[in-house]
């Protein structure tokens, strides 16, 4: 994009989404709602009741011989393994179980009781092995391997598993050297953190139906955040090509992350080949979904982190156990994510980072919205703020005097483009009425205010592609063709707008065509990582160029003009020159009539446009240094004032401030609704959230246990604030905002719980609870 | 199991159904009925996705059996679209940008709907209360709250 175009006044503007008149009146269409008669059949899953053991038998007998039992589908069936950056997974156990709820064996049956009943009497008989529960227990040197074939596992080139050891992954970060700088530090905060496993919680549970064919051709319906990655997947471990297999995927009803991958949607496909053509559906429980699918990782972080006298950061050594769970074949990258980003948005001269995926007995950690860049950054976060206190500056000035900026080296030796953290960390503080200390409420009250920045790059192979198409009707209304994935955050709008502006037509003229479907949608790696605005957005801009640049040449044909002197204004093309004009919809499809009657020009017009980074460099494995580590950071700023009851420990939340930078905001409005659903997300995580394990077992799957905010549990006051430094190679100079506003809240709130009243936990949830014993532990510490 | 034959009314059509007796509510709108607009979040009563009316109340139709409806009223977001009390929530929902992934959407309304029957004019605390049983994970709940002030501050037409 050159610097001197003018924006189009739809960028930056707010129309009403596309998809929100489908999903008020309830004809929005999700996966279970689609009809699939009297033909359909219902699978269940036969699970596994223990953490860790190995499979001695599996007895089918007694559930093949119930009525109503069409199929039975388990390990023996596929001996494949998959993942996406790390093949560790199998469909279903084999010879041994990992974690409580793996998948062993499943059923369809002619209704979900049946196939419940027949997986109650598959019999499995157990060897139990020793479980790990903690990744700082399962990397210790005499630890049994939870999967001792690791070597022999398939993996991306950019992942490093350390076979005969229960890591999974080791990103290392070498730059400088702390050691030697310690001892020149004026402070230095060493802390350690425990943030725990907490679920997606997305209100439709997983649900994916199959169907195969007599010439081997599958289809999927799938509520899914990434269709294609999804069919590759799929394709690997049934030993097809990708062109055998078609996965449809409507609306989602709340994704977060874990309908990103291939998980439980592999089980229907393995039943559906053996049911003659009868479709298979199955829809996880809501107990189900909370422990038998992706979690967001338990991390265990130990931060030493120094500065000058001048409060000038000198040295971070950074050390993570990331919980990956049974198997780490996406999570393995979330830990490099936290590896390259393992500074936060600091610039810290002396770097030493490990961070380390560890395989346990825990259910599978995955992408969960922020890519561990919330668990990193309560850390973080927290230990700036302390080491701010021990050299006695103010704790907004100690981080502007630290904030990456343009032109800074980074960690891994990227050059940080120019980013707008300084005024996203300046509002906020504005905004929060930073250095005002207010009165409490009653005299049981403490009031404080928190502060928490943030960065979080896209973390992704080096080269995920996004396609779009133009296809235009008769009538001049337009099918807008994506594969990217309306998960609620607004894609299709966004989308919509781009391809509106770049064309000159009204917006209400096009139509996003949905479902997605691999066999008939342009492509898309997946609907993570807050790529699709900035990576779809350029596809989408760029189809909607080419088919403008078909429309224009056409009418320049007709009037024998060049095709420079006219545009495409409000659906009309018009000519600068000769000031002639035709409305788009008289020419879409059937062309212009020649003005000697000597025939036509024209004929159908469908543009297409692709994306796909090709500059991001590998990082040498030992060092973590490379040219370029990611595409780019989104950075932004969090602040809180909380009140505390000290007689109670009860916290309220009486105003949260939110600054990112989105490079350019497409729909405003939406990049709000982002920020305010990401922070009440954020906060949830912060004071609620936390699964509950015994032994393996989840002791709180339901939503009375496993508590989520509620309309009871909002701040008194939000306000969210848009910042605007250009992303050189986004839509208009656009980059993601969906997952960063819940990532900075922990630590935020975690220092607003301090400033009021002077506690520090050793991670969330900070619940009332939690936060009363540990005033009161501090008052016993003080006599 | 032996099938009951049930008649109940939806969204003022008579149904005559025979239905299994440990069949939900929520089964039969969505199996037997095709009105999927009534989404199912948990089958246990704590979500409210599945919010419906029953003889005007609203029930999360997971936990009512469809043998317990034996003649009485239910109303979908299918059938409620239809008032004007609905109609101008939905309006409000869609201009202030309180739906995302849209799973809530049809509960969080019916909730909503249900509270401005009774009370027309409730404040921010009386629409907080009565949306707590409706879960959300996508829009943080502030953008929902203010869409059914603003649906309440609406005059109703003559």
């Amino acid at each position: 994009m050159t610097t001197k175009e003018r924006t189009p006044n739809l960028i930056g503007s707010s129309p009403r989404r596309v998809d929100v008149f489908e999903k008020a009146s309830g004809s929005a269409i999700f996966t279970d709602d689609l009809q699939f008669g009297r033909g359909l059949l219902y699978a269940r899953v036969k699970r596994s009741s223990l953490p860790h053991a190995l499979i001695r038998s599996i007895n089918l007998e007694k559930a093949r011989a119930l009525k109503g039992v069409k199929a039975i589908a388990t390990g023996e069936d596929f001996p494949n393994r998959v993942g996406l950056y790390l093949k560790d997974k199998h469909i279903f156990a084999r010879d041994r179980v990992r974690f409580v709820g793996e998948p062993i064996a499943a059923v369809a049956a002619v209704s979900e009781q049946i196939a419940e009943q027949a997986v109650d009497l598959i019999e499995v008989e157990y060897e139990p092995l020793p479980a790990y529960f903690h990744s700082e227990d399962a990397v210790k040197k005499d630890a049994i391997l939870i999967h001792p074939d690791l070597d022999e596992y398939e993996t991306a080139n950019f992942i490093f598993p350390k076979g005969g050891t229960n890591i999974s992954n080791h990103f290392k970060v070498r730059k400088g050297d702390p050691d030697k700088i310690w001892e020149a530090c004026a402070q230095v905060v060493q802390r350690k953190y425990y943030v725990p496993h907490v679920q997606h919680v997305p209100i439709e549970t997983h649900v994916a139906v199959a169907q195969a064919d007599r010439t081997g051709k599958v289809t999927l319906w799938a509520s899914s955040q990434s269709p294609f990655a999804q069919r590759g997947l799929v394709a690997k471990a049934l030993g097809l090509s990708p062109n055998q297999i078609r996965i449809i995927a409507n609306y989602v009803g709340g994704g977060f992350g874990c309908k990103a991958g291939l998980t439980m949607e592999a089980l229907p496909i393995a039943l559906a080949l053996k049911t003659n053509g009868r479709p298979v559906k199955l829809r996880l429980t809501r107990e189900e979904e909370f422990f038998t699918n992706f979690v967001r990782q338990a991390l265990v972080i130990e931060i030493k982190l120094g500065c000058d006298a001048n409060g000038n950061m000198l040295a971070m050594q950074n050390t993570m156990y990331w919980d990956g769970g049974a198997s780490t074949e996406y999570g393995v990258n979330i830990t490099r994510a936290g590896g390259y980003s393992s500074t936060g948005p600091y610039d810290i001269p002396h770097v030493k980072t490990d961070s380390y995926c560890v395989y346990t007995n825990n259910t599978i950690g995955g992408p969960y919205r922020g890519f561990g860049m919330s668990e990193l950054h309560t850390g973080i976060e927290q230990c700036v703020d302390e080491l701010a206190d021990a050299i006695g500056m103010d704790k907004v000035d100690f981080r502007l005097k630290n904030i990456v900026q343009e032109g800074d080296i980074l960690a891994t030796g990227m050059k940080m483009h120019p980013t707008g953290i300084d005024r996203c960390v300046r509002k906020a503080a504005k905004a929060i009425r930073w250095g005002q200390k207010t009165a409490a409420g009653a005299a049981n009250k403490r009031r404080g205010k928190g502060i928490a920045l943030m960065w979080k790059a896209p973390a992704m192979p080096p080269n995920p592609g996004s396609s779009a198409t133009v296809k235009l009707n008769e009538d001049g209304t337009i099918l807008l063709g994506v594969g990217g994935q309306e998960i609620g955050q607004g894609a299709f709008t966004v989308a919509a707008q781009i391809a509106a502006a770049e064309l000159g037509v009204p917006m209400d003229t096009i139509r996003v065509t949905g479902p997605v479907d691999t066999d008939y949608s342009p492509y898309e790696w997946q609907t993570v990582a807050s790529r699709i605005t900035w990576s779809m957005g350029n596809a989408v801009r760029a189809a909607a160029a080419d088919a403008k640049q078909q429309i224009l040449a056409i009418a320049a044909k007709a009037w024998d003009e060049k095709a420079e002197d006219l545009q495409l204004v409000d659906g009309v093309v018009v000519s600068r020159r000769t000031e002639r004009e035709i409305p788009l919809k008289d020419f879409a499809v059937y062309g212009i009539p020649n003005e000697d009657f000597s025939g036509w020009t024209g004929g159908p017009i469908y543009g297409r446009g692709k994306f796909m980074p090709d500059y991001v460099t590998g990082l040498d494995p030992e060092t973590g240094q490379g040219e370029r580590a990611v595409v780019h950071y989104t950075t932004g700023a969090q602040a809180y004032e909380v009140e505390i009851d000290v007689e109670t420990g009860k916290m309220e939340i009486l105003h949260a401030v939110s600054a990112f930078d989105c490079g350019k905001a497409i729909n405003p409005d939406l990049v709000k609704a982002q920020m305010e659903g990401g922070l009440i997300q954020g906060i949830s995580s912060a004071v609620f959230e936390r699964m509950i394990f015994k032994d393996g077992h989840m002791l709180n799957p339901s939503f009375v246990d496993y508590r989520i905010a509620t309309t009871m549990d909002l701040p008194d006051k939000i306000t969210s604030i848009i910042v605007e430094e250009p992303q050189d190679d986004g839509p208009w100079g656009a980059r993601g905002i969906g997952e960063h506003p819940m990532v900075p809240t922990i630590a935020a709130l975690g220092n607003a719980i301090y400033d009021a009243v002077g506690i520090r936990m050793e991670g969330p949830p900070f619940t009332a609870e939690k936060i009363y014993l540990h005033m009161k532990d501090q008052a016993a510490q003080k006599e | 199991m032996e099938k009951l034959a049930i008649t109940l009314t939806v969204n003022g059509s008579e149904e005559e159904l025979l239905v299994p007796p440990n069949l939900t509510l929520l089964h039969l709108l969505r199996e037997e009925l095709a009105l999927t607009g009534t989404k199912n979040g948990c089958e246990a009563g704590e979500c409210g996705a599945c919010t419906v009316l029953l003889d005007g109340e609203p029930v999360n139709s997971c936990i009512v059996l469809a043998a317990e409806c034996e003649g009485k009223h239910v109303e979908t977001i299918e059938g409620l679209a239809e008032r004007v009390g609905m109609r101008k929530l939905q309006e409000a929902f869609m201009a202030l940008n309180a739906i995302q992934c849209g799973f809530c959407t049809p509960g969080m309304l019916i909730s909503a709907y249900a509270l401005l029957q009774r009370n027309p004019a409730p404040d921010e605390l009386e629409i907080r209360e009565a949306l707590v049983g409706n879960l959300c994970r996508c829009t943080g709940y502030d953008r929902i709250i203010g869409a059914v002030q603003q649906a309440s501050r609406e005059e109703e037409p003559a």
